[in-house]
């Protein structure tokens, strides 16, 4: 008889991964791409695969040539990074910068800190926040919505809606909520979004916690602002659809490494995240504020990590 | 339906063996019984080498308060008393009888028949479980006449009866209770008058429903005696969770299920008290399954205690070629086995081979916090800092984040995604601080 196999109890696995886990995300993003071909067309193309490209690289090469460690590509988070950062950019983005933000997004806000499970921030966030900063005017022209185009870098730009009602603009719900709007190449379709979401609780993926409390939370509000005040404030539907709110709380504020990991810690985040969202939509220079709210929230994770979990027989 | 509140997982059940009938296997031409099948000090022989023995005859006496006594399972010559290695490659002692004929002690009851009268006192029935030598079927092995017997401060009001066999792949307990359930059903009464209690309640997962529909049937015809089916989810089996499942009560970290007012009996244990009062029958059967998933043929067997288990094996046609892995128990709590040459125990309840494919552990990736193992944990610890922390040899943290409250089920393991040995880690924690707690307690 051949040796037997011992090992400590259990026996058996759920066959669950890490590279499930990310395919996941990457499907329930399908909805928001298919969107963003359609409104953007040949930018959104150009943007995602540039972006997607240049962080599988950069992570193959920073392992392969500078932690000197085993590739870690096939688990797919690199892919998932590029993705998300394409999603929060403008699809008339020059190629070069995309290639920038993937480098920092990559480089600097993961490789650094070790790689997966390990980095703060979310790495994609990290790598828009750094393009906003050094390149704020090619940041924030954004593409109209346009069917099938077929323009990169000459598309017709526009103000997005938040932009746009702070200068007086008046949009319609439908158009929100189908993404036929100005903005970065994936935030735009509200419904695809959700439809994402829906997806990513129902396969477990993800705990609801962290979506429901931001976009509660931010509904809230914006409502009591905008009774107090409707010139300061949009009406609450509005700032749910627009300005990248969901994009940012069904995929970017629930990413496993940068979240608080108990209920309790998750409903504190994400009500952190609305307010500190709404607070720089309404009172601060840029008009969309979820990307700094999330960051913001990343580092106060750890502290919200020592809130520990309701035990059995604690009581 | 009811279940327990906190974590717990899904796996495939794999019951292959559940319409198997319990076969009686004959008595082993050698057997080779072990003092200490039970937790607690090991039990002291009162046979030398050269005395003939028969079938039920007390060779073993309890080592201590926390002991139990051991029986031979067959007549004949003990031919040496002395180490070997069990199943797990751990030295103990065993007596080894070598048999001749099937010689049972006069006052065993063999008739068959069910006797469902009881003339004995609560202390009596306590001193016959103990005589009996009757340890938790359920795999924990704790002796039951000392669990009968709660400390003064706690008001026991409810037995729970443990029928839930959460395990994939085990069937034994499914089988008795189908097989059994008069007797079963008995045993529950002389429990219930052993602890001077009004009220048991039988809990029995839902993927079990003709022994569900047998007990219901049966309960029927008595008081207090309640069947709860329960929602299919691991570990349900686990003494505080079905505790929890059953009376919604839950117990303080560190303290006795009694203190919550409740004794927990498996059914397998029940069956032994009954075949012991009733029948003067000490526990010197093992009933157990024998599954895989590459087995041809899966089984339940009744076994006499010290028959080896290359012989169980036998009768599901040997241990294939492709077995990677032979577990004692089933795959979520089993220990697995470095050879079937070591006898049957009070502790087997079943044999479960993996393939060598499904045997293998994939390779450990980081970790990405994505509390997979924190939902499964049903104590609600965090399991993914505990591993981390022991780890680290973290023992003060460890202790104050209550690692001892880990029952070790396995669920924060198998759910993980990044394949981390989460409970390898807890378990070395948890060993060195119950260590440190011990010596602290001492000084």
């Amino acid at each position: 008889m051949e040796k037997m196999i011992i090992s400590p109890s259990p026996h058996i696995f759920s066959g669950d991964t890490v590279q499930k886990r990310m395919r996941n995300v990457l499907i329930a993003l399908v909805p928001a791409y298919l969107a963003a071909l359609n409104y953007f067309g040949l930018g959104a193309l150009a943007v995602s695969l540039i972006s997607v490209a240049s962080c599988v690289t950069f992570e193959y090469l920073i392992n392969r040539f500078l932690l000197k460690r085993p590739c870690t590509i096939t688990d797919l988070s690199a892919v998932l990074t590029g993705l998300l950062l394409a999603f929060n950019l403008p699809s008339n983005l020059p190629w070069w910068i995309v290639i920038i933000g993937a480098l920092v997004a990559i480089g600097i806000g993961k490789m650094a800190y070790g790689g997966l499970g390990t980095n703060p921030f979310n790495p994609a966030l990290v790598g828009r926040v750094f393009l906003l900063i050094s390149f704020p005017a090619e940041m924030t022209t954004w593409p109209i919505a346009e069917k099938f185009s077929a323009h990169y870098m000459d598309a017709l730009t526009g103000a997005t809606p938040l932009a746009g009602i702070r200068a007086g603009e008046v949009y319609n719900y439908m158009d929100l909520l189908i993404g036929r709007i100005g903005g970065s190449m994936g935030e735009v379709s509200a419904i695809a979004l959700l439809a994402g979401g829906v997806f990513l609780i129902a396969t477990k993926t993800i705990r609801y916690i962290i979506p429901v409390s931001i976009l509660g939370t931010v509904a809230v509000f914006t409502a009591i602002l905008h009774a107090v005040d409707p010139t300061l404030c949009a009406d609450p539907l509005t700032h749910l659809l627009t300005g990248g709110l969901l994009l940012g709380a069904i995929f970017m504020a629930t990413d496993y490494v940068t979240s608080p990991m108990t209920p309790l810690g998750q409903l504190i985040y994400g009500v952190a995240i609305g307010l500190i969202t709404v607070l720089i939509r309404v009172f601060g220079i840029y008009p969309e504020g979820m990307s700094f709210a999330i960051l913001i929230m990343n580092a106060v994770t750890p502290l919200l990590n020592r809130l520990t979990p309701a035990r059995y027989g604690a009581k | 339906m009811k279940t327990f509140r906190r974590g717990g997982i899904h796996p495939a059940d794999n019951k292959l063996s559940a319409g198997q009938r319990i076969e009686t296997l004959p008595p082993p031409a050698v057997a080779v019984i072990p003092l200490s099948q039970h937790i607690g000090a090991p039990a002291q022989p009162v046979v030398a080498v050269g005395d003939y023995v028969r079938v039920g005859q007390l060779i073993g006496e309890p080592g201590g308060p926390m002991s139990a006594a051991v029986h031979s399972s067959v007549s004949g010559k003990v031919t040496a008393i002395g180490e070997i290695k069990d199943a797990f490659g751990i030295k103990q002692t065993a007596i080894t009888i070598t048999t001749e004929g099937d010689d049972w002690m006069p006052e065993i009851d063999r008739s068959g028949q069910i006797k469902p009268g009881c003339k004995y006192s609560p202390e009596e029935i306590r001193q016959k479980i103990a005589d009996a030598g009757i340890v938790g079927l359920g795999g924990a092995c704790f002796p039951t006449a000392v669990k009968l017997n709660p400390p003064a401060s706690c008001h026991i009001d409810t037995l729970l009866i443990n029928g839930v066999e959460c395990e994939p792949y085990l069937t034994p307990n499914y089988r008795l209770m189908i097989e059994h359930s008069e007797e079963i059903m008995v045993g529950i009464t002389l429990l219930m008058r052993c602890l001077k209690v009004e009220r048991a309640l039988v809990g029995i997962e839902a993927n079990k429903p003709e022994a569900i529909e047998r007990f219901e049937h049966i309960a029927a015809r008595r008081d207090g005696i309640e069947i709860v089916p329960l929602k299919m989810k691991y570990p349900q089996g686990g003494e505080k969770q079905l505790i929890q499942a059953l009376t919604g009560r839950e117990v303080k970290s560190g303290q006795l299920p009694a203190s919550a007012g409740v004794v927990v009996i498996n059914v397998a244990t029940t069956f032994a008290v009954y075949e012991a009062v009733q029948m003067n029958k000490p526990l010197i059967e093992s009933y157990l399954s024998v599954s895989g998933l590459n087995l041809l043929k899966t089984g339940n067997f009744k076994v006499r205690i010290g028959t080896s288990m290359a012989d169980v094996m036998e009768r599901v046609s040997g241990i294939p070629e492709d077995t990677g892995k032979i577990i004692a128990g089933g795959p979520m709590m089993g220990r697995s086995m470095i050879h079937v040459n070591a006898p049957v125990t009070k502790r087997i309840t079943g044999i479960t081979l993996l393939s060598r494919q499904d045997a293998l552990r994939l390779e450990p990736q980081p970790c990405i916090r994505c509390t997979s193992c924190m939902q499964a944990c049903p104590m609600g610890l965090e399991s993914y800092l505990l591993a981390r922390k022991a780890e680290l040899k973290d023992w003060e943290f460890l202790e104050k984040h209550h690692i001892m409250d880990c029952m070790e089920c396995g669920c924060c393991s198998y759910v993980c995604p990044s394949h981390r040995p989460l409970l390898d880690c807890i378990r070395l924690g948890k060993a060195t601080v119950g260590n440190l707690i011990r010596s602290r307690a001492k000084k």
